[in-house]
């Protein structure tokens, strides 16, 4: 095993376009656990934590450009009004010690579907900046990102350099399933974010089909619900049918597997009901009613 | 490879790392330093926290190329750091000298800032005894730790913000209660209230 040991994001792609099987390490709290465990021998580490452009975040008019290797504990400090939901979900991954390490650019390059960030980064929006000597910079835009159960869309040649997350333009909720509060796997995980400025509601689904996805005909439905009922206007409670027709196309979203954290049927039964609340705590707290949306994961 | 390395205040140099060891590796076999323990090598339980550049963080999940040129604090130089943050010494080394007193009463041998060895305990490491928070002890160093980090941030933890700072340090032994009372008689001793 060679480690490779970059002091710059010049010098990192270099390394990447002439070792394509070097595997990138940054925060290690995936990578290194494959190492131990000899689940893994890569023949190069590259190791990114040199590179301090990547720890770096730049809040745009619209989006916020957050480096690939800011840590989850920056993102709960320092990003909790421009991105609630993805700040949410950085809270319930595992613990400090590795909130302190990991962050949004390790989920997105392992792309396992339990990965924390990815419903947050769905519902809100998102690209990924990818980059590699050969082609420059190209944004993945993330519906297009996650190809299959830890695959995702990046070349070999590539790395990720920041995702682009949509600021939150409404209210943003994530909530998640699991055997205690710390130090969890998600059974399963849903995010939700309205968008009261373009009249949509934007979801993602983590840990219930092989990758993380969208219920996008759950969206359209509650779209033209709440267009219909001119609920955006008038900002009433949402009818109980709507909910539960929105929970149910949730559900029925999902395409997840058994295993030894959940059986497939529980974690479409749960998806459902994550589903309904989310949407009734952000809707609350659309219609300003103050309700508390903090600390609900 | 060889890692360059400071740990609890001493620069270090470990030589055949090989290129996927962890810190927690070279801490433990390379550097002779086993107060950081080894039990889980995939972040869940916490006994092998250490503070990477100020930063808690698990150091079975840092490659050992990571930490070349970083500062390293493991349970085994906590009481000096404390020591040096309370202001009974000086980390940065700008506050000029030693004070005549301090000099005549220095005297040689009985402790070791490396193995921690006759150094005296740091206030959580007290707290921890006194509060009989410890059982086995395997968990003892990372709760260390993770806690003395915490009451540097935070001087007055609610029982929320204790739950939260030790959420990724597992104990089979004590239920955890014991080392609650510890934190919070911690807190109270560094506010002066006990």
């Amino acid at each position: 095993m060679d480690f490779l040991r970059p002091a710059s994001w010049e010098e990192a792609l270099a390394a990447k376009a002439e070792h394509p099987a070097a595997v990138p390490i940054a925060g290690g709290t995936d990578v290194m656990v494959e190492i131990n465990f000899d689940h893994r021998r890569p023949e190069y580490l590259l190791d990114l934590t040199r590179i301090g452009d990547l720890y770096e975040w730049e809040v745009g008019e619209d989006s916020v450009r957050l480096g690939a290797s800011v840590p989850y504990t920056r993102i709960m400090e320092n990003l909790r009004t421009e991105l609630p939901g993805l700040a949410l979900a950085s809270h319930t991954v595992a613990s400090p010690q590795i909130r302190n390490r990991g962050g949004v650019g390790g989920n997105l390059g392992t792309a396992s579907p339990a990965g924390d960030a990815h419903p947050a980064l769905l519902a809100a929006g998102a690209e990924v900046e990818a980059e590699s000597a050969a082609r420059g910079t190209r944004l993945i835009p993330i519906d297009a990102f996650y190809t299959g159960v830890k695959r995702n869309a990046l070349q070999p040649d590539e790395l990720i350099r920041a995702v682009h997350v949509k600021k939150a333009d409404g209210p943003q909720q994530f909530s998640k399933v699991g055997t205690r509060n710390a130090m969890v796997i998600a059974v399963c995980a849903f995010g939700l974010a309205l968008h009261p400025h373009t009249r949509t509601v934007r979801t993602g689904i983590g840990s219930a089909a092989p990758t993380p996805v969208r219920a996008t005909t759950a969206e359209e439905f509650l779209n033209a619900a709440l267009e219909e009922g001119g609920f955006w206007d008038n900002g009433k409670i949402i009818t109980p049918s709507v909910a539960k027709q929105f929970a149910d196309l949730c559900s029925a979203a999902c395409n997840p597997i058994d295993d030894v954290r959940g059986t497939a049927s529980y974690r479409r039964h749960a998806v459902g009901v994550l589903a309904r609340r989310t949407l009734t705590w952000t809707w609350e707290s659309y219609r300003g009613t103050h309700r508390a949306t903090e600390g609900a994961a | 490879m060889r890692v360059n390395l400071t740990v609890n205040g001493r620069p270090q140099e470990a030589d055949d790392v090989w290129e996927g060891e962890s810190l927690l590796y070279v801490l433990r076999e390379r550097l002779g330093l086993p107060g950081s323990k080894n039990a889980c090598e995939q972040g869940e339980c916490g006994s092998c926290t250490v503070r990477l550049d100020g930063v808690p963080v698990c150091s079975c999940l840092v490659a050992a190329g990571q930490a070349e040129g970083r500062d390293v604090v493991t349970v085994e130089g906590l009481a000096d750091f404390a020591r040096q943050r309370d202001g009974g010494g000086c980390a940065s080394g700008a506050c000029g000298g030693t004070g005549l007193d301090e000099a005549k009463a220095w005297q040689a041998g009985g402790t070791d800032s490396q193995t921690g060895e006759g150094t005296g305990l740091s206030p959580i490491q007290q707290a921890f005894i006194d509060a009989g928070a410890v059982q086995c002890g395997f968990c003892t160093p990372g709760l260390l730790v993770a806690a003395d980090e915490m009451l540097e941030r935070n001087p007055t933890p609610s029982d929320a913000d204790i739950r939260e700072a030790l959420s990724g340090n597992l104990c089979r032994c004590t239920g955890y209660e014991k080392i609650m009372d510890a934190v919070r008689l911690a807190a109270a001793r560094q506010g002066g209230a006990v």
